[in-house]
């Protein structure tokens, strides 16, 4: 079942035109990796999926819910944006953890805010925030940081930064997972620590989107795999067909730079 | 009673005063500098530019020029009965709300984008990231000018004796005239020195509290 579709997206910075026009479904479960050069629109049109780019044109259907429209005469309100916001977990390449914050106030943050907007919140805040709590020591056992819930970022490696940073965005229930780049910013021996976790993920048939620069990752893990290019999914199929006979001569091309390095 | 023991019972006096508009005017300084910010950071050019405006004029003129503005300005355009302290609480808090603007202009400014973005991901209102995540990251960074301009509001509330308020320098000076000592002088100072001493002290602290994280 198709559980995201986006039409006709475009979005331009200034003169810029970045995403020229971008269609694309996926079903529920599926893992689809996003390849391409660097300015190929890559990580815009994972921004424009959860509204941290507003997209100039285009629609995204979320489920049977219509969740952007660029022929809306109305823009969104901030509340409305949120709430579709929820619907995306987000992993940026910079991690972009709360350095305040220890590794589980990083968890429980954002869940606990939500928390106040229930109901029932003020009757039951205790068994709302331990709820909270065992799902976020429960996340970041998984993630391997059950010794770390007490440190502040400033105290892990980028590898565990990162793999907080997915924790943090799993414990809002998601419909799907969105990753920008999430190992470009490691050094190389600390990507797999990350990929492992993405992969146990896949496993569970988290429905992802993962933009990388890891071919090889990328081959392994998602069901399809899009390679864009200049502002357009210039081609797109299934990980073997791509990678070992594409069909465009930009994707040739590409590849072959990649393997040359 | 012995000389030195007026001079220090005077001093006291002027330090309270002193203390009265150190505290008042960070009281009203601080938050009414949050405000000023925002509104120099406005998207809104009929906001940003009369309070860029307002900032400029109020840090390239004198703080002796505004209290005397403050302080006699009134009384000359025929509005009588203003109390003094009132107009020099108006002067500093102008002032020092225009200075602090710019300092939590740079601090806000300084976060990274990245932490707005993780906020609005994760769902948080345009509130809840201001006062959860950036805020708390602003004061860390603003500490080491803010100490700077807490010691430089100490030192210049005694240019309110501009304008007939009895504070310590004032009170150091009454002795210069009356007794033709010129020690109290050099005693105010140490009332000062203290006070500074004891503000280092604080924010020294404070620094070391907030160490505990980088970023």
């Amino acid at each position: 079942m198709s559980i995201l579709k986006v039409e006709n997206l475009k979005k331009s910075f200034g003169k810029t035109e970045v995403l020229k026009d971008v269609s694309f479904e996926m079903n529920e479960g599926e893992v689809v990796s996003i390849i391409g050069s660097s300015g190929s629109g890559k990580t815009t049109f994972l921004r424009c999926i959860n509204f941290l780019e507003k997209a100039d044109a285009g629609k995204i259907t979320l489920g049977d819910e219509m969740i952007f429209d660029g022929s809306w005469q109305k823009s969104l309100s901030a509340k409305e944006i949120r709430e579709k916001q929820l619907k995306f977990g987000f992993v940026f390449q910079q991690f972009n953890l709360f350095p305040q914050y220890n590794v589980l106030e990083n968890v429980t943050l954002a869940p606990k805010l939500l928390a106040k907007e229930k109901p029932d919140f003020k009757q039951n805040k205790h068994e709302i925030y331990n709820e909270i709590e065992d799902n976020a020591l429960s996340l970041l056992k998984q993630s391997g940081l059950l010794d770390k819930v007490s440190n502040y970022p400033c105290e892990l490696s980028g590898g565990q930064q990162q793999r907080v940073a997915i924790a943090r965005a799993l414990a809002l229930n998601p419909k799907i997972m969105l990753f920008d780049e999430p190992t470009s910013a490691l050094d190389p021996e600390l990507t797999n620590e990350v990929l492992r976790i993405i992969k146990s993920l896949a496993d569970k048939d988290m429905t992802m989107i993962i933009v990388t620069h890891e071919m090889s990752f990328a081959r392994q893990v998602s069901d399809r795999i899009i390679f864009m290019d200049n502002g357009v999914i210039a081609e797109q199929g299934k990980p073997e067909d791509i990678f070992t006979s594409p069909k465009t001569e930009r994707l040739q091309s590409f590849l072959s730079n990649i393997i040359k390095m | 009673m012995s000389i030195f023991a007026t001079v220090t019972l005077s001093l006291f006096e002027g330090l309270w005063v002193t203390f009265k508009i150190f505290g008042l005017t960070l009281l009203m300084a601080l938050p009414l500098g949050l405000i000023i910010s925002f509104g120099s950071m406005s998207k809104f050019a009929i906001i940003k530019w009369p309070i860029k405006t307002l900032i400029w004029i109020i840090r390239g003129t004198p703080l002796m020029l505004q209290l005397i503005v403050f302080g006699f300005g009134p009384g000359l355009i025929g509005i009588n009965g203003m109390n003094t302290f009132v107009a020099v609480m108006i002067a500093f808090v102008l002032n020092y709300a225009c200075y602090f603007s710019e300092i939590f202009r740079g601090g806000i400014e300084g976060i990274p984008k990245g932490q707005y973005e993780a906020g609005a991901v994760l769902g948080m209102t345009k509130s809840q990231v201001f006062f959860k995540i950036i805020l708390m990251q602003v004061v860390k960074r603003i500490i080491p000018p803010m100490s700077n301009e807490f010691l430089t509001l100490v030192k210049d509330t005694s240019l309110a004796n501009t304008i007939m308020i009895y504070e310590i320098t004032w009170n150091a000076k009454r002795f210069m005239n009356s007794e033709h000592i010129l020690w109290p002088l050099f005693y105010s100072g140490v009332f000062y020195l203290a006070f500074c001493g004891i503000l280092t002290l604080i924010f020294g602290y404070i620094e070391k509290k907030l160490d505990y994280y980088k970023g």
